[in-house]
């Protein structure tokens, strides 16, 4: 038996976490990685709510999360490393171009 | 208390001081290493709610897969060590954005699901019902990560590739 606010407040800690970190964080990886954990955050609330509510479709939609995940990570480490090569730095502030 | 509410909690510190050490770490690859901590702790955390087949995908696929990504991520672009030059000057105020955050969430939870009365009766889940839950009622969603993820895969290969000067 484990309360289930217990859960959701653990998985509220690991989303406010991951805001900080994609709003404080230069380094493109390090955004990535940040991103990361607010997916892990929603992983953690679906898996609690599915034993919770006893449907197992929670675990499910938390294995798709984890899938497109991986496509996300895959994709963005792409875009990082193709402004690497163009413009010598990953900080994501320099990354202006299309700033109006 | 109950048992597994003890081994919840300290698995849920050690992935919360995991996570505040990522967002805070001087040297990214201490960044990536805090990572794993954090993501083997919520890997754990299915375990004990009994999400088996979730908790072992959790640890191959992001502590074995994702993570090794970010590596050669964090080695193909070199990064410069110390806070100054990895953080931005905004921090003050994405630690006030997220600590509103985090005041909106634990309200909103504390609003919605009152303390003691909400438990969850933990059933061990077998990686069987979870694959006949999949191929039962979610083949469509199925196929179609399956597709997100193909085009994900061609779409970095063609990205991170090499223009060839003809």
């Amino acid at each position: 038996m484990i309360r289930l606010p217990l859960v959701l407040f653990f998985s509220a800690v690991l989303f406010s976490t991951g805001v900080y970190g994609v709003l404080a964080r230069r380094n493109g990886v390090l955004v990535l990685m940040s991103i990361e954990l607010m997916l892990n955050a929603v992983n953690v609330n679906l898996v609690a709510f599915s034993q919770y509510v006893r449907d197992i479709g929670g675990q499910v939609f938390a294995l798709f999360v984890i899938a497109v995940a991986a496509a996300e990570v895959g994709i963005g480490l792409a875009i990082v490393i193709l402004i690497f090569r163009n413009r010598e730095s990953i900080n994501v502030d320099e990354v202006s171009l299309l700033k109006w | 208390m109950t048992g597994q509410e003890y081994a919840f909690v300290v698995l849920a510190l050690v992935g919360t001081v995991g996570a505040v050490r990522l967002v805070t770490a001087k040297n990214v690859v201490h960044a990536a290493l805090y990572l794993v901590v954090t993501l083997a702790m919520v890997g754990s955390i299915y375990l004990v709610l009994g999400a088996e087949f979730v908790g072992w995908v959790q640890i191959l696929i992001y502590v074995g897969a994702i993570v090794i990504l970010f590596l050669f991520g964090l080695m193909l672009t070199k990064a410069p060590i110390g806070r100054e030059s990895l953080d931005n000057q905004q921090r003050g105020l994405a630690l006030l954005v997220a600590l509103a955050v985090l005041a909106g969430l634990v309200f909103l939870i504390q609003d919605a699901f009152h303390w003691g009365d909400r438990k969850m009766n933990l059933v061990h889940n077998t990686t069987g019902e979870v694959g006949r839950s999949i191929f039962q009622h979610y083949v469509l969603p199925f196929e179609a990560v399956s597709f997100i993820l193909l085009a994900a895969l061609i779409g970095a290969v063609v990205l991170a590739r090499r223009e060839e000067r003809e």
